[in-house]
């Protein structure tokens, strides 16, 4: 239904809504463009906007000082690998669970939710000893167990909604016309669940990203992703600002792009399908 | 080629029985309909058949073979879907090209079936669409069609009309029938519409509960419904059933008369009473009249039958045309 | 679909997840559990002991702990407050027929994908400095005295960052609910004459109940372990002007050592998180059946 809108009113909400968008998104813009300015330029008084020096210099500095490129491999090796072996052990229990129902499919399914909502402080210190204890602190094997362990509820719900509108009755169609289960899996199941497995992998690696309770406690140097590094900027590197900038950007500049191609998925992701 | 027998089939999901116990003959090139109230083991019923179930108990023979343990695709038979099943990642071709793919057919010969069946359907021009670019009737000619290519020994068919329009359902109504006509393939058709049931079937199966009620032709059904449930079920207005004096005096505990069967008059008859409602259809008229001592009764008047709210009319029943049941509904 | 062949393969497919969730649930719960009652400092092995309660009445006799559940309540209460009001304010101005809609959404949603630490870090350095971050600036030029946000205000300083990041979260789910409002309705609600505010009281904000519980149950979850933002800005101070629950028992475990009363701390949080997962689980178990 097209509704007459007059085109002044749309001009008014247009200029109200542009403006308190680019207020909230301020922060970023400004990080982005601090990185590209010489230290100087970073805290002049008053603030340069668009008209300074232009540099890169800043992205080879950080590299230089503090092996970027270390902790930006060890974010995705963390990422990726959680998120794939999350994928791996929650695809056939969200696949048995959405197909395959039994009266109790459902009270697994929410004390699932209900690991998720332990507060983590709660397993710290028992995790913080093992860890030490057989020399995981800080190293990448370690945190890829804990943060698929910590996103494996969110991964099996959501492969869940998402498994659940597949049709049964397609499926069927499928057996009717005579196609063993292999190739069920392969040319029906497949093409169909993919969307959904995508999804599910893109909001993960999000979450892992950008995860900042387990990584600042578990890792210090050799296997500290982004998250960690960019804590070490606290002080006093924090007060070179364009420095700061360059790091911050290279650590975000990936997901969110990863994060405006998810929105969809991150509803019905972080709302364990509550909200579609 | 294309019988199917049960025997003894009975199906139980935890505690609940929903088919005790059936038998049935369902004899080559036949059309048989299904046709109950919902939740009355239909289509559970022909989910038995096509081996998509289970079954608890009993022997289902296709063809004079034990077939009851055969997975679905070996029993050859294939099956329209209430919600059309249609693979929504592949075009139209390559949804009815599925089964012949899965069965390892030459690319030629595929490509012929494919082509013989979309012309048979109207459907050439929809080839390389998605079904979501479908309307729903088109929809419904692809699992048609899928359904048509593999020659299958027997059609099974759950609802499928039920998520089309009351217009385009007549179309496709007749479209299946003539389907029939050409393929003379044996059909099972379960709906819960016993005007489909009327029009299509060869044999009609009424079910209610999981029991079957009644097995004829259309107008077996008709003219001697075997209890007072396929007597309210078959027939459009219901049949009147009336209890009381006027039933007693006819050696019954309740006689029903369909309402094409009262002769209608202003000026005499057996009963008299009130028009409450008049529904003019222009080829009918359908009179609901309110008897004092036997209840309302609905009455089937010729044509433009002049009459409105708060009318007297008299009313005759045709009595070579009642039905008599017994206390327990079974027809006397 | 229901052959008992697919159903014990059903149960073997579900089995690592379960396995595993249930161990990770179980094992460190329990050692926190048995912890809670040891006397057990890292600085002094071999001196574990048995205390009995010790360590709660300890944990919670702290004055320290009554700052921390204080400002704990009041990080979530004024993130809530803060993202479900302008979150619902973004979703219906997003909601209305502007230019370049699209683009609007992604700056508002970008926040949301900023990883803590730097948006903890952008805030405490670039904006809220109070020589030269930008907030400063805009004071200095209005001819006022800046603020030295992090020492005066620091609990707020970090709700305002905090909510920065969950603003997008609220604004998304209001929107999608929003979005989700039948179009008949809002017009049979026009024809019976009500106005625009009367449409938001009695259609729209009904219809948005659901996403609005979802919104505070779903936060608090979070809200309630917020972490690195505090560690990178305040680190808890001045004092514990700053220090939540997570934050204590963190401090006291990987700074003080002391692993019997931190563990005791983390038990109580685990406690207030339960309380709000009852709710959580209901909410969504309903509208699984539905």
């Amino acid at each position: 239904m097209a509704r007459k809108v007059s085109t002044r009113r749309k001009l008014v909400m247009s200029a109200i809504a542009w403006t308190l968008g680019i207020l909230i998104f301020f922060p970023i813009l400004w990080t982005v463009l601090t990185s590209f300015k010489s230290e100087g330029d970073a805290i002049a008084s008053p603030p340069v906007f668009l008209f300074f020096h232009w540099t890169t210099e800043n992205y080879a500095e950080v590299q230089s000082r503090s092996d970027y490129v270390l902790h930006f491999w060890n974010s995705v090796v963390m990422s990726l690998g959680s998120t794939l072996l999350g994928l791996v052990i929650a695809i056939p229990a969200a696949w048995a669970m959405a197909f395959s129902p039994t009266r109790r499919t459902k009270d697994v399914l929410m004390w699932m939710l209900s690991t998720k909502m332990m507060p983590p402080v709660g397993a710290l210190i028992p995790i913080y000893l093992i860890f030490r204890d057989v020399g995981l602190l800080d190293t990448r094997i370690g945190l890829v167990v804990v943060l698929t362990l910590i996103n494996l509820p969110i991964i099996v719900w959501m492969l869940y909604t998402y498994f659940k509108e597949i049709p049964g009755e397609i499926l069927e169609a499928a057996r009717m016309d005579g196609a063993s289960l292999a190739k069920e899996i392969v040319y029906v199941l497949t093409p169909m669940a993919i969307p959904g497995i995508a999804s599910t992998l893109l909001l993960n690696i999000i979450l892992a990203w950008n995860e900042a309770f387990w990584t600042l406690n578990l890792t210090t140097s050799k296997a500290a992703p982004l998250t960690t590094f960019i804590a070490s900027y606290s002080s006093p590197e924090g007060l070179f600002y364009a420095k700061l900038s360059a790091a911050s950007t290279m650590a975000i500049a990936p997901i969110l792009i990863l994060g405006w191609f998810s929105q969809k998925q991150l509803v019905r992701g972080l709302t364990f399908g509550a909200v579609k | 080629m294309g019988s199917i027998t049960l025997r003894n089939v009975s199906k139980v999901f935890g505690e609940a029985k929903v088919i005790p116990s059936i038998d049935l003959d369902i004899n080559d090139g036949e059309f048989v309909v299904f046709v109950g109230p919902s939740g009355c083991g239909k289509s559970t019923l022909l989910r038995l058949i096509a081996g998509l179930e289970d079954v608890s108990g009993g022997q289902i023979v296709i063809d004079g073979q034990d077939a009851t343990e055969a997975a679905p695709a070996k029993r050859g038979l294939a099956m329209v879907f209430q919600s059309y099943a249609l693979y929504p990642h592949m075009s139209v071709r390559s949804n009815i090209a599925f089964p012949l793919k899965m069965a390892n057919i030459d690319k030629a010969e595929i490509d012929r079936k494919v082509n013989d069946a979309a012309r048979v359907l109207n459907l050439t021009d929809y080839l390389d669409r998605k079904p979501r670019q479908l309307s729903g009737g088109q929809r419904q000619r692809v699992a048609i069609g899928r359904a048509i290519v593999r020659q299958p020994k027997a059609f099974l068919f759950d609802e499928p009309l039920s998520n089309l329009d009351a217009a385009l359902r007549v179309n496709m109504r007749l479209e299946i029938s003539e389907l029939h006509q050409t393929l003379k393939t044996t059909m099972i058709y379960v709906t819960h519409d016993q005007v489909e049931a009327m029009t299509m079937a060869d044999k009609i199966v009424v079910l209610n509960r999981g029991r079957i009620e009644q097995v004829g032709s259309p107008l077996d059904l008709y003219r001697k419904p075997a209890n007072l449930f396929v007597a309210g079920f078959i027939g459009s207005p219901r049949m009147n059933l009336i209890e009381g004096d006027y039933a007693r005096a006819k050696g019954a505990k309740t006689a029903g008369i369909r309402p094409e069967h009262i002769g209608l008059s202003r000026e005499a008859g057996t009963w008299d009473g009130v028009v409450t409602i008049a529904e003019h259809l222009g080829s009918d008229t359908f009179m609901h009249v309110e008897v004092s001592g036997i209840g309302t009764l609905t009455v089937r008047a010729g044509g433009e039958f002049g009459c409105r709210h708060g009318d007297r009319v008299f009313l005759t029943p045709d009595e070579s045309k009642l039905h008599r049941f017994d206390d327990k509904g079974l027809a006397l | 679909m229901a052959t008992t062949h697919t159903r014990s393969a059903a149960r073997l497919m579900m089995a690592p997840s379960v396995i595993l969730l249930f161990a990770w649930m179980i094992v460190p719960l329990g050692m926190t559990i048995y912890f809670s009652f040891l006397r057990y400092n890292l600085l002094m092995p071999g001196m574990e002991e048995f205390t009995g309660f010790l360590n709660y009445s300890f944990f919670l006799s702290d004055p320290a702990f009554f700052d921390a559940l204080t400002n704990t309540l009041l990080l979530v209460g004024g993130v809530l407050a803060i993202t479900i009001i302008g979150g619902i304010a973004f979703a219906l101005l997003l909601d209305q027929p502007i230019f370049g809609q699209g683009i609007v959404r992604i700056l508002v949603i970008a926040p949301f994908f900023v990883m803590p630490t730097v948006s903890a870090l952008v805030w405490k350095n670039m904006f809220m400095n109070p020589v030269n971050g930008l907030l400063a600036w805009i004071a200095r030029s209005l001819g006022f005295q800046p603020v030295d946000f992090l020492a005066s205000v620091p609990l707020l300083s970090v709700i305002i960052i905090v909510a920065w990041q969950w603003l997008p979260f609220a604004t998304l789910i209001m929107l999608t609910a929003l979005q989700s409002l039948d179009e008949e309705q809002k017009e049979a609600a026009e024809m019976d004459g009500a106005g625009f505010v009367s449409r938001f009281i009695y259609i729209v904000l009904p219809h948005m109940a659901r996403a609005i519980t979802v919104v505070i149950l779903i936060e608090t979850i979070f809200l309630l372990s917020v972490f690195a933002e505090i560690l990178v800005t305040t680190n808890g101070g001045p004092g514990t002007q700053s220090t939540n629950l997570t934050y204590l028992v963190y401090a006291q475990a990987l700074l003080q050592f002391d692993i019997g009363g931190a563990s005791a701390g983390g038990i109580v949080a685990v406690i207030l998180a339960n309380i709000v997962a009852i709710f959580l689980v209901r909410l969504i178990g309903k509208n699984l059946e539905a």
